[in-house]
């Protein structure tokens, strides 16, 4: 009688021991997983914003006639297929996310040879309304690198947490999953040094 | 052997990586200070000049505006750069964000307002690239950098004043204690002496007595009123949440925790 409870206090403890990480886990799991929502809420608000102003934008260009019809197709091409993408929160697989990057960037370098193209046209960069949705536009772009940024970072946290063992197991069970990255874009790495 | 080397590469050059993020941005000036020139642009008076300016302003709203001339943000665009800094520095107050950071990078030619994201209605990126291109941009072609810095933060106050104002702390429990000890005073000095008064009146021949006490009452209200706002006043003057210092008015007493969201806009000159 005395030598089989030993081993069924030993399990006992062993299981409390367990369920008490596995519910510290999944809390965790949970709270970071909220976080990382609400980043992502700020990433797609922040293109929302971006392609909302992008109408306004197309319009005052259009209105300088001789302006390269291609260069305005291009950019509204590219804005309906970066607004057919959305993306729910509880959907940022690695795959996902690279499909909506994709669409995104395109819409930036479409926009960003639209620019460039108005830099041939004197009168239209002089136009008061053109200069203010520009600064809006680089605003905008601003504010997409800053919500990524913070998003990026919480996902590293949280993928990190994810693979690290015991937690590994406890995920599985759970079904956590990794989520996506942004990945930086092309010549940001090997420039010079920062002086102060 | 050949692992093992490969291993110790992949070990440095994370290591050099890591180093580089943490030493890509100067520490949290100590003491704190508002106008941070590493590049030695400015002259100690012109440094002093702005720093006692920004520093009322900040005294005054508690909006935080801090300058920040470095030589070069290497391989950082200015607007993320200026973000970086300023959420590591925590430039504005915790709770409102509103902090501005003006940075200038002066080998790179380059400058940036950033605006905290409490700040962002009052100077939307348009006005900050307005403030860019009118008053910094030109004064800093001409070499003019204090009058570019001073001009353009003059700008910023225009367009943030009334926004905020310096913490009062009329907080709903010290307003509450207020009350509280009113209804005591009025118990004590008015309501008391009424009963003790009545009972007096009952057994003596009565008749007078009210008048006085409603004369006493509200003499006392009057004093009350003027001695709560006195003193009640000195007590919430404390700029709350200032880190203490700011009362010698010599010293700015810390940033507050701000954080950046990507507003505002920059230029090169």
């Amino acid at each position: 009688m005395k030598k089989a409870l030993i081993p069924i206090l030993v399990i006992a403890l062993i299981g409390l021991f367990v369920y008490t990480k596995a519910v510290g886990v999944y809390n965790t799991f949970v709270q970071t997983e909220e976080t990382i929502n609400g980043q992502w809420a700020e990433v797609e608000t922040q293109y929302q914003r971006r392609a909302d102003l992008i109408p306004n934008l197309v319009n005052t260009v259009k209105g300088y006639a001789d302006f390269e019809q291609q260069t305005l197709t291009n950019v509204i091409e590219a804005r309906s297929k970066a607004t057919a993408i959305t993306l729910q929160a509880d959907d940022l697989t690695p795959e996902n996310l690279a499909k909506f990057q994709q669409a995104q960037d395109q819409l930036s370098g479409s926009l960003s040879r639209l620019l460039v193209a108005v830099e041939r046209y004197p009168d239209l960069k002089a136009n008061q309304n053109f200069l203010e949705l520009q600064a809006q536009l680089e605003g905008t772009e601003n504010r997409i690198a800053v919500a990524r940024r913070n998003f990026n970072q919480s996902v590293q946290g949280y993928n990190s947490n994810l693979r690290t063992f015991p937690n590994n197991i406890f995920a599985g069970w759970y079904g956590f999953e990794r989520k996506g990255y942004f990945e930086a874009t092309a010549g940001a790495e090997n420039a010079p040094t920062v002086e102060f | 052997m050949i692992k093992n080397t490969i291993f110790t590469l992949i070990i440095l050059f994370s290591l050099t990586l890591t180093g580089w993020t943490q030493g890509d941005f100067p520490e949290k000036p100590n003491p704190p200070k508002l106008v941070n020139d590493f590049s030695n642009t400015l002259s100690d008076l012109e440094i002093r000049k702005l720093e006692s300016k920004l520093l009322a302003y900040n005294d005054s709203t508690s909006s935080q505006v801090s300058i920040v001339l470095i030589n070069s943000v290497g391989p950082y665009d200015i607007s993320d750069y200026a973000f970086q800094l300023g959420d590591r520095w925590g430039i504005g107050r915790k709770e409102k964000d509103n902090g501005i950071l003006i940075l200038a990078a002066m080998k790179d030619r380059k400058v940036f307002i950033a605006t905290g994201y409490g700040m962002e209605g009052a100077i939307p990126d348009a006005l900050a690239k307005r403030i860019v291109d009118q008053l910094i941009v030109p004064n800093f072609r001409m070499e003019s950098y204090y009058t570019g810095l001073d001009k353009a933060t003059d700008m910023i106050f225009k367009l943030a004043s009334g926004e905020y104002q310096a913490d009062k702390v009329t907080s709903s429990g010290n307003s509450g204690g207020a009350l509280l000890m009113f209804l005591f005073f009025i118990f004590i000095f008015v309501i008391l002496p009424m009963i003790k008064n009545r009972k007096d009146n009952d057994n003596h021949m009565g008749g007078k007595g009210g008048g006085v006490d409603l004369f006493t009452t509200i003499m006392l209200a009057n004093m009350l009123k003027g001695s709560s706002r006195g003193k009640f006043g000195d007590f919430s003057s404390g700029r709350g949440g200032f880190g203490g210092g700011s009362f010698g008015g010599g010293s700015f007493g810390g940033f507050g925790g701000g954080s950046f969201g990507g507003g505002g806009a920059g230029g090169s000159w």
